[in-house]
């Protein structure tokens, strides 16, 4: 808990600090800053506590998640490099900051028992997001992708809070532990019906936020529009802390009118799959195809969230891990490429970027394909595991059919993943040597190590969940 | 812990020889591939006396139940034998070419052989899976990167293509697996075994589709063998010689170790299907041999209908099929990888494999035409030969299954006669053509695979019974899950 009030702290001194101190020393702080946020927020391990007039909860599972998201954050942070706008433009220390504030927002959605909280948290992250979206002004996509993000956003946002009223119109209760006993005690015929379509609503707004079919039409622009530092934390934090209030809200709080929502939540997720993947094959951009390989991943993601078992909770976080150490990896290969590429060819962010990456560049083209291999879920990958958890989960409560669906989907994505193998290791292509900074390397390497331990040995993490 | 030397051994000399690419990688790798292969004889020799099998567990993802279990018996030991065997000549047939001191081919094969390995000796199933799933890496690797005319488009297909089959059979393991007693469950092959049997025939019938499609890919059995002549066509010779000699066994060993023991009603619903087809590879394929002008092409329909052969046999779930099919597996290896490897000699000489260009190597070599003739007689499985020893098993089990599949089989003995003589016959003898001329005698590098490969033929085919006892008992121990 003390973590969210020290990185608002920090992120407001970071404003502060930007007067005095250039970019790299604020990279440093910031990092110290995640780094002290992340030694806090594990300090309540196995203390599970209230706060806030018992608006805010800390458990082992919103720990893990708050862990995940703040080393998405730090990752992003240390791959960060003026965040790719040229010096002129870049205000680090209000970037920094924002960030910081972001991170805040998705620790409360991953550890609310209020749902003003989680209304809070989702309101604080997205404007960062908004902002952040929108900070390469000279750029068109970029300002184009905000106004599209804020006014999706903002009807999202509407909509969640709609469903909120809705659930405490009929129960009479913010609390979340409150909400679970109320419906556990009330039989389904007494209920009033509007509180089924205030769960929808609930539900609606937040697979917004992570970008599942049908409402993920914002995507693959917004992903596409803004910088690419951004993109990645968009798809690791957000996605993650999204998930982390879906799985609470639907399994914590409305377990107890499963039934009325679950066919929902397969429709769409197999939807999701359908959509992501395949449309993820047409892209010629590996950006585009990774915004679209991040909504096959929702899908998958949703394949757990509906479980009323006590293994998912491990498989999700097990999953967010894998995806967020897999997708900051290819995203910082894209971005060291596309930047070498600028200027040199006319769309630095398509596949023929990547030609010929693996001849003076052995260790970029590793860790870009180990990631890709990880999304894949290729074995010796944590990938891997993470699709094997979500199938077996999925299988234990009889769900054929999506995982059938989702089968055939993974090896839809073999396809898109192998094209971006391919075009490194077997197209020729003129790219020298590229100089990478010492912090993007040893940021990109962990990703790599981390995804390759945690394909080989999954029980280093899976235990600890 | 001669199991994970095994097994590691290989990885370990592989990563290094692609981080490190060290100078003799061509020397580093041969020595590792020898000393795989003693160390493996070793272990062999060990099973063989006590008659026990080796084992291996330790803890790896307690809380679902998986664990990293190995294990050598009489069925493992053949196909663990039959790789260590092969991948000294595999890297001894890169000698002297500009491959040998290519550290990342070199080291590529080496990783192969690990997961294949690793693949051979697994008792977990998820284990079992992911070394399956892993040896694709590296022979993609090889096969589009050093592979010869539109290797990307290949390769691609072939990697989509056997990972899509492999999906299902994913699903099923996982299928099975969520069945099994316990909070964790276990994916111990031995359990799963007892748990499917438990499964009604209509699942069983499912899963075993979903586990063929798999293997059937993996072999390939007809209909689903449309990557295989352009893969094996377009990989280079070792690629090829690791696909053909040791990884399609991957596939036979799979229907062996899990779909035969694990679902006895389910091939008695679709196994009749899955033979017919397999036979109908076995005449398809030769057929298609026949008529090939590349010499390299014409081997693959070649083996495409060997391996028909053997699944066939296996599948009627007899004791004779599934000792001649593991005695097969042995012999096809072998001559398979023998008879790449002179198509590879001829082609490093004349720059081409076109069987019309070719004619009267005889005269010029005469090493290789005997060692040739030899191996082809082995794949004819003429008496005294190793593929005899086999394909007479393989014969006789399906003509105590179906008398009338069984001559329809015995068909590919006329076939395969036809094509291996037509093959020996327009590249060996016959006129000079103006590209053989001036064909150079065999060097020592090329002798040294060649001959000891003949002798092989010879010793499989006068001393069957050695392999035939070893893999005896734990054959039997199969056959007795089947009822």
């Amino acid at each position: 808990m003390t973590a969210i009030i020290a990185l608002s702290l920090f992120g407001i001194s970071n404003l502060f600090l930007g007067f005095w101190f250039p970019r790299k020393v604020l990279q440093i702080l910031t990092l110290l800053f995640l780094a002290i946020g992340m030694g806090l927020t594990a300090i309540d391990w196995n203390h599970e506590l209230l706060w806030f007039g018992n608006m805010f909860r800390t458990s082992n599972t919103s720990i893990n998640f708050s862990l995940i998201i703040q080393l998405a954050a730090f990752l992003v942070v240390a791959l960060s490099r003026g965040f790719g706008v040229d010096d002129e433009h870049t205000h680090p220390a209000e970037y920094y900051a924002i960030l910081l504030f972001s991170v805040v927002g998705a620790i409360l959605m991953v550890s609310f028992d209020h749902m003003i909280m989680l209304f809070v948290g989702l309101e604080i992250l997205s404007v960062a997001m908004y902002v952040l979206t929108g900070s390469d002004k000279r750029n068109l996509k970029s300002n184009e992708a905000a106004l599209k993000y804020f006014l999706m956003g903002a009807f999202a946002t509407g909509i969640l809070l709609f469903g909120i009223t809705l659930v405490y119109g009929a129960t009479r209760s913010f609390y979340v532990s409150n909400l679970a006993n109320i419906i556990a005690a009330t039989a389904p015929e007494s209920m009033p019906s509007f509180l089924y379509i205030g769960v929808l609503l609930m539900v609606v707004g937040l697979l917004f936020k992570v970008s599942a079919a049908p409402f993920h039409f914002w995507t693959p622009d917004v992903y596409d529009g803004a910088p690419t530092i951004f993109t990645m934390f968009m798809s690791t934090v957000v996605k993650t802390a999204g998930f982390a209030a879906l799985y609470h809200i639907l399994s914590g709080v409305f377990g107890g009118i499963y039934s009325t929502w679950v066919l929902t939540i397969y429709f769409i997720s197999m939807l999701t799959l359908i959509i992501g993947n395949v449309t993820a094959a047409y892209q010629q951009s590996v950006k585009r195809m990774l915004a679209y390989s991040s909504i096959s991943h929702a899908g998958y993601m949703l394949m757990t969230v509906s479980a009323k078992q006590i293994s998912s909770t491990s498989t999700i976080l097990y999953y967010s891990l894998s995806y967020t150490l897999a997708t900051v990896a290819a995203f910082a290969v894209l971005i060291i490429v596309s930047e070498y590429q600028t200027g040199r060819k006319e769309k630095p962010e398509d596949y023929a970027s990547f030609a010929g990456l693996s001849k003076n560049n052995p260790g970029l083209a590793f860790c870009f394909t180990i990631s890709l291999l990880s999304l894949a879920g290729i074995p010796l990958t944590a990938g891997f595991w993470g699709k094997f958890f979500i199938f077996s989960d999925s299988f234990n409560r009889n769900i054929i059919y999506p995982v059938i669906l989702a089968i055939l989907m993974s090896a839809v994505g073999i396809y898109y993943y192998f094209k971006g193998i391919i075009s490194m290791y077997f197209k020729d292509g003129d790219i020298e040597k590229i100089q990478v900074p010492i912090l993007f390397r040893i940021a990109l390497w962990f990703c790599t190590i981390a995804t390759l331990a945690l394909g080989v040995y999954p029980n280093m993490v899976k235990s600890l969940f | 812990m001669n199991l994970l030397f095994i097994l590691f051994f290989p990885l370990l000399v592989g990563a290094f020889l692609l981080i490190a690419k060290p100078k003799h990688a061509f020397i580093i790798s041969l020595s590792a591939a020898i000393l795989e292969a003693i160390a493996t004889g070793f272990l062999l020799y060990q099973i063989n006396e006590t008659s026990l099998a080796i084992t291996y567990m330790h803890d790896w993802i307690p809380e679902v139940g998986i664990q990293f279990s190995l294990k050598a018996d009489g069925i493992s030991g053949i196909l663990i034998g039959l790789c260590a065997l092969l991948l000294p000549f595999i890297i001894g047939s890169t000698a002297k070419t500009e491959k040998a001191d290519h550290a990342q081919y070199q080291g590529l094969m080496l990783l192969m052989q690990s997961a294949m390995m690793g693949a051979f000796l697994a008792k977990d199933a998820f284990l079992f899976y992911f070394f399956f799933e892993a040896s694709l890496l590296p022979i993609y690797f090889l096969a589009s990167k050093f592979g010869g005319e539109n290797k990307s488009a290949i390769t691609f297909k072939f990697l989509i293509y056997t990972i899509f089959g492999s999906l299902f059979l994913f699903i099923g393991l996982i299928f099975v697996y969520l069945r099994t007693p316990g909070t964790t469950h276990s994916a111990d092959i031995e359990t799963l075994y007892l748990t499917a049997h438990n499964l009604s025939s209509v699942t069983q019938g499912y899963l075993f589709l979903a586990f063929f499609i798999a293997f059937a890919i993996k072999m390939p059995i007809f209909p689903f063998h449309t990557w295989q002549p352009d893969t094996y066509t377009t990989s280079p010779s070792q690629g090829t010689m690791l696909l053909s000699g040791v990884m399609l066994k991957m596939g036979t060993y799979g229907v062996i170790r899990l779909i035969i023991p694990m679902f006895p009603l389910g091939i008695s619903i679709w196994g009749n299907t899955a033979i017919v087809l397999s036979i109908i590879g076995v005449i398809y394929g030769s057929i298609i041999a026949i008529q090939q002008k590349d010499a390299k092409r014409l081997l693959a329909y070649s083996s495409f209908a060997h391996v028909g052969l053997i699944s066939a046999g296996m599948l009627t779930q007899s004791f004779e099929g599934l000792q001649g099919a593991l005695y097969q597996m042995l012999s096809h290896g072998i001559n398979v990888i023998g008879l790449f490897f002179v198509v590879e000699i001829i082609e490093r000489r004349t720059k081409t494999r076109e069987l019309a260009q070719l004619g009267g190597i005889t005269q010029s070599s005469y090493v290789l035409t005997v060692s040739f003739i030899i191996l082809s007689l082995g794949s004819v499985a003429l008496p005294l030969t190793n593929g005899f020893i086999g394909e007479f098993i393989l014969l006789k089990s399906i003509f105590d299954y179906s008398f009338v599949l069984g001559i329809v089989a015995g068909i590919t003995i006329i076939l395969g006669a036809v094509y291996t003589l037509r093959l020996i016959q327009k590249s060996m003898f016959g006129n000079v053509s103006r590209i053989t001329t001036e064909f150079s005698k065999l060097t020592l590098e090329e002798k040294m695979v060649l001959i000891p490969l003949s002798i092989f033929v010879f010793l499989g085919g006068i001393f069957p019974n050695t392999i035939l006892h070893f893999s005896e008992e734990s054959v039997l121990q199969i056959t007795q899950l089947m009822k």
